[in-house]
């Protein structure tokens, strides 16, 4: 029986491209325009001047966004595994709490190294337990709080985060925020991966159909256990660098992170089961979603509003190109 | 010529379906009578499967109409078609696998008693309709999953019969069946016939139909070629007219049979209740094909080579270095260089939403790669000369795989493996479900293959492929190799013989799954 | 042939069916066993151990939670996941604390009002998985969001005061519920003294379980959604109604939901939009339902065992009160127990023989 293929099917990036893969991001890209032209016409008519078109607005939302972004990065190469890493919150906690807590010259790679840990961890649980995702990674994240709760006493840690976490995550050079360079950094490093190396090919193909990769000769554990890594990596740099940001860590630091970044990797076309989905998807994603959330401050859209707005625009969005087949066979 | 049937249960007229590019039927008339049983053949992709998913709603014909009992009709699931007396036994079983047979059984319409499912009158029914087909020792409450598949087949049989159809319709309903429980079927078969019921039966053996059918229709790429009554064609005239041409073009010549270099040696395989202690040797420029009745562990044997199955015991060796049998990635590593080609192309051989380009590759990336990036040059290459190299019908490499034909996408699967440069080949049944003349390019290709000096093992089904592209045929009984035969001694006696044989003097209760 | 051996074998087959039965059913049986083991430990360290007023307090600290575990398991039966359960209870429980003022009547109709929210909610939650076609993880995480807004819109700081003999009533034994309602003679009736120190969200927790899940399991909806989670294809080719199962799953969770939140509400008479324990509820009626024996792979599985799931998750951290374990050591425990808990199922895993069995 033939398989219905998915419509809206975004192939990776080999070396041909389809043009109707860019529908979502288009789509996505428009909807940022939209927002941008309510709020100005809303900052018009309410304050006559629109601080939304500035650049040195746009930078600052984007400085604040890098740290969904650099999560956002992660959590999409999971996904795209058809996985996904519930860990995230307490893991980018874990990881600025560690770099705060260790100090001096040895803080990032101490932050880092909290990131490479959870990451082994959550891989071996997935790939070699084979434990669903959902469930092993919220078991990890709730060992990651008990972790941090039992080493801070519950209070937030006094610790400071070191110049380096504040250069980059507070400063600038020649006026753009150095965390959007660190965010550009990670980006590329993910374009690369899924596009131009072999691990890459392999994370599509195991989305797409693991038991087709596995009998192809694909090391799939190592390629779903390179994945997670990759992922609490990229939550631990957020963690260091929202630390840098704030000066300090605080409980629950992660928490607004998870479902933000499940959103922008879903908003710019990723398909939540795996297998499609193109980075500049989840770029496009993640600054949709924080200048909604400016746009929505600026209107000082109480935090009721912005919820279901928030939920509406996942929806809509997922309405005009995230949508299945209907079950045929 | 057409006959025309007393009293047409079913009629449809110029019914035409395409799948894409395909067309799987094209201008069909076909009719069939109450209290008969109806044979249909033709060769993969001759349009009996979608002809069936016609009749029973699962799919919609592009254009044509059907008629039951004289009235126009029109189904729009298979709900509709259950409901107009039409119920269909699939080859994929549609059993669900965590319910228990009762539950399975009356899935559509349970007893119910004060709205609810009446889990007593279920079970009663479920007893009774097992009886009917004499497997009473199913315990009803036992979930599908939990049962072995010749068993799913009886139940799913038991649920068909269960809807009081007027027109029952078997696809491939007995491949997995015991040879008790085949004898099982024809009796019930038997019963609704006398009682009315008009029955179409689709299977690729000739000694069943020879057995069943009253009623003959031959199908050939997607039209009805012709319908007779029994005996007016012989075996020879009917595969004539299922493949339109003679028999013996099908094959390339086969080497005199002379003494090789061994390639691949295999000593004592054993797993699980499955295999029992299979020793092969296989040489270098051989093909040597696995034959035997259904579940015999063809299939677990080509596994346990490729490193699929754990706990395997016994040696492996190719040109003599053990062979580590941990993994598929450690068979294909270029010092071993085993590649299969697997029994299911759609979920195990494609990843059917991605390129055609991404589907070639996928085995060949480290080769392809200078370091951690892919070498999208080299790609290029490999990928157009593949496509060449087996002439797969493409529109662009970027398509997605899923729009190729069956045809096609086997060669896909087919290149992807060449692309590893393997040493040794092995094959699940790689010929089902495509067309001709694809076949005949894949017997082309495994011979040359061959001659440059690859071992070659490949199942299948298909007599006529052993015994025209074999230099040897190795008949498995029980995860054990019975008999092997070569030369000359590959005809299909031997090999009938070999594979029901033994089974015959096997106590009863016959050890299949 | 005679009674006699008629009878042997029909007592033989039910001795077989049973044993059948519990080996089918193993998760749920590991799950009860477990939570039977703990829950004696339990109330034997306690120093109020095995009285009314412990097993009230238990009761109240489960129910909710094990309202969203029941809720959790419909959609995750399907091969599906509802991650709106924790908003949905969130937004009934403001929604109660509107609407349960006043008088006998206003409050019935008050607390019809709640249930029926969560029920609609739920339908909604099935719309756009059903029509919408949005796979149902996203699609309560918007829909999710949404509640969640719903429920800051009605209570943007906490308040609201409920009917304080409601409380009463809800979060202690039978006894004071029905002298409450002036029932039963206050409580004191002869007939009633047996089942009078029953605490009260423990009746109402059976009372949910027996009336709704056990005969909507026996339903045709009810196994069509055991039939989509097996086997969706199968399921439509048997001619199901896929699409009214897969929307009576999400509404009966939704209805679940507003029933927690309901509780919810009148335990702590007011109303609080507070997100993260919407999302910390969430998650843990998730892994209640994993450690109750459901697979989150659909098909198998069942409301009953996602309740004692629930029981295994609270009384282990009831444990740790009683065994004196240091607060701030609590919650690693706790994760950790989860961690081991859900990955219980990873022993199936070291006996598969085909790796190709490990990929569904």
């Amino acid at each position: 029986m033939s398989t219905p293929a998915l419509k809206t099917s975004i192939i990776p990036l080999s070396l041909f491209q389809l043009p109707r893969d860019d529908r979502p991001i288009a789509i996505a890209a428009l909807f940022i325009v939209a927002i941008l032209v309510a709020g100005t016409s809303y900052t018009l008519w309410k304050f006559g001047s629109a601080p939304l078109l500035s650049p040195n607005y746009l930078m600052q939302q984007l400085q604040v966004g890098s740290f969904l972004g650099v999560v956002a990065a992660g959590m999409m190469v999971v996904i795209l595994l058809g996985h996904i890493d519930l860990s995230v919150p307490w893991t980018l906690a874990a990881a600025a709490m560690m770099a705060t807590a260790v100090g001096g010259a040895w803080a990032i790679p101490a932050g880092l190294g909290v990131g490479l840990l959870v990451g082994i961890i959550n891989g071996i649980g997935v790939a070699y337990l084979r434990v669903p995702s959902m469930i092993f990674t919220l078991g990890v994240n709730a060992v990651m709080r008990g972790l941090m709760v039992w080493h801070t006493g519950g209070f937030a840690p006094q610790t400071a985060a070191t110049d380096l976490m504040r250069f980059l995550a507070a400063e600038r050079s020649y006026g753009i925020p150095h965390a959007i360079f660190v965010w550009a950094a990670v980006s590329v490093v993910v374009i690369v991966i899924l596009q131009r190396t072999a691990l890459g090919r392999y994370v599509y193909a195991i989305g797409n159909k693991e038991a087709a990769a596995y009998l192809a000769g694909v090391a799939t554990r190592r390629v779903i256990l390179t994945a997670f890594v990759l992922c609490s990596l990229t939550t631990s740099v957020a963690g260091v660098l929202l630390a840098g940001y704030s000066t300090k860590a605080y409980q629950g630091m992660g928490d607004a992170y998870l479902l933000p970044a499940i959103a922008a990797v879903v908003i710019g076309g990723t398909n939540i089961l795996g297998g499609r989905g193109r980075y500049l998807g989840t770029l496009v994603g993640v600054i949709l979603i924080v200048l909604l959330n400016s746009v929505l401050s600026i209107m000082e859209m109480p935090e009721a509003g912005r919820q279901i707005i928030y939920g509406l625009v996942i929806i809509s969005m997922l309405l005009v190109y995230g949508r299945g087949e209907r079950v045929m066979s | 010529m057409n006959r025309n049937l007393p009293d047409p249960f079913l009629t449809m007229r110029d019914v035409s379906k395409r799948y894409g590019g395909v067309r799987a039927l094209e201008g069909v008339d076909f009719s069939c009578a109450k209290g008969q049983v109806h044979a249909v053949l033709g060769e993969n992709g001759a349009g009996k499967s979608t002809l069936i998913k016609i009749i029973a709603g699962v799919v919609q014909p592009d254009s044509g109409a059907m008629a039951l009992a004289g009235r126009p009709i029109t189904f729009s699931g298979p709900a509709a078609a259950n409901e107009a007396g039409i119920v269909c036994i699939f080859q994929e079983l549609s059993l669900m696998p965590d319910l228990s047979v009762a539950d399975n059984i009356s899935i559509a319409r349970p007893p119910r008693r004060f709205g609810l499912i009446d889990a007593k009158a279920q079970r009663r029914r479920a007893e009774e309709l097992l009886a009917q087909i004499g497997c009473e020792d199913v315990n009803p409450l036992m979930r599908a999953r939990d049962l072995p598949l010749s068993r799913r087949q009886m139940v799913e049989i038991a649920k068909a019969i269960g809807k009081r159809p007027q027109l029952l319709i078997l696809d491939e309903a007995t491949s997995a069946l015991t040879s008790a429980d085949v004898e099982k079927v024809y009796a019930m078969l038997a019963r609704l016939k006398t009682a009315g019921v008009a029955i179409l039966y689709i299977s690729h053996r000739m000694h069943e139909i020879e057995a069943l059918a009253d009623v003959a229709s031959v199908f050939r790429n997607g039209r009805h070629i012709e319908t007779f009554a029994r005996g007016e064609r012989s075996n020879d005239e009917i595969v004539q007219l299922m493949i339109g041409r003679e028999i013996s073009a099908h094959f390339p010549p086969k080497p005199a049979p002379r003494a090789l270099p061994p390639l691949l040696q295999i000593e004592n395989l054993s797993w699980e209740n499955r295999l029992d202690r299979i020793s092969l040797t296989v040489g270098k420029g051989e093909i040597v094909g696995l034959g035997g009745l259904d579940g015999q562990g063809q299939k677990e044997f080509l596994l346990a080579l490729f490193g699929v199955l754990r706990q395997v015991s016994g040696s492996v060796r190719v040109d003599g270095r053990p062979v580590p049998l941990s993994s598929p990635a450690a068979a294909k590593d270029p010092t071993v260089g085993i590649a299969l080609v697997p029994e299911d192309r759609k979920t195990e051989g494609l990843m059917l939403p991605m390129s055609i380009a991404d589907n070639l590759v996928i085995a060949s990336l480290g080769n392809l790669s200078a370091g951690p990036f892919v070498d999208r040059v080299k790609e290029k290459a490999a990928i157009e000369a593949a496509v060449r190299r087996l002439k797969i019908k493409i529109g662009s490499a970027s398509d997605e795989v899923s729009t190729l034909s069956g045809g096609n996408q086997q060669k896909v699967v087919i290149a992807k493996w060449l692309m590893t440069a393997p040493r040794v080949i092995l094959l699940n049944d790689p010929t089902r479900g495509i067309d001709v003349g694809t076949k005949q390019e894949l017997y082309r290709l495994l011979r040359e293959l061959a001659d440059q000096g690859a071992a070659i093992v490949f199942y299948s089904t298909d007599y006529d492929e052993l015994i025209g592209s074999c230099d040897r045929v190795v008949i498995l009984y029980d995860g054990r190799i019975v008999r092997e035969l070569a030369g000359n001694a590959i005809n299909e006696k031997n090999i009938i013989a070999a594979s029901l044989n033994i089974a015959q003097t096997q106590a009863k209760g016959g050890a299949h799954v | 042939m005679s009674d006699a051996a008629s009878t042997g074998r029909q007592a033989r087959r039910n001795g077989s069916d049973l044993v059948l039965l519990l080996r089918q059913n193993a998760g749920l049986v590991t799950a009860v066993g477990l939570f039977c083991i703990v829950y004696f430990l339990y109330h034997l360290k306690h120093p109020k151990g095995f009285s009314t007023q412990v097993l009230v307090q238990n009761s109240n600290e489960i129910f909710s939670l094990a309202m969203l575990a029941m809720a959790q398991t419909v959609p995750v039966l399907m091969a599906g996941l509802d991650l709106s359960v924790g908003a949905v209870m969130t937004m009934v429980d403001c929604i109660a604390s509107h609407t349960l003022q006043g008088s006998a009547w206003q409050i019935a109709l008050g607390m019809v009002a709640c249930l029926a929210a969560g029920t609609l909610a739920g339908f909604l939650n099935g719309c756009v998985v059903v029509y919408g076609r949005i796979q149902p993880i996203i699609a309560t995480l918007a829909t999710g969001a949404i509640y969640i807004g719903i429920a800051l819109f009605l209570r943007p700081t906490p308040g609201g005061k409920l009917n304080e003999d409601l409380n009463w009533a809800s979060t202690n034994s039978l006894e004071d519920f029905a002298s409450t309602l002036g029932i039963f003679e206050d409580g004191k009736a002869n007939w009633f003294q047996p089942i009078a120190w029953f605490p009260t969200s423990f009746v109402l927790l059976l009372l949910v379980a027996l009336v709704v899940w056990v005969p909507f399991r026996r339903s045709v909806t009810g196994r069509t959604i055991y039939a989509v989670g097996s086997a969706e294809g199968a399921a439509y080719m048997s001619g199901l109604n896929i699409s009214r199962a897969k929307l009576t799953a999400f509404t009966l969770a939704g209805f679940f939901a507003g029933v927690g939140g309901l509780f919810l509400a009148i335990q702590t008479s007011s109303g609080n939009a507070d997100i993260p324990q919407a999302g910390s509820y969430t998650l843990n009626s998730i892994a209640s339902v994993v450690i109750g024996g459901t697979s989150l792979l659909g098909g198998t599985g069942g409301a009953i065992g996602s309740i004692f799931g629930t029981c295994i998750l609270r009384v282990i951290s009831f444990n740790f009160r009683i065994f004196d374990i240091a607060p701030l050591l609590q919650p690693l425990f706790e994760g950790i127990v989860l961690l081991a808990a859900v990955s219980l199922g990873a022993l199936g895993v070291l006996r598969v023989k085909n790796t190709l069995e490990l990929f569904r």
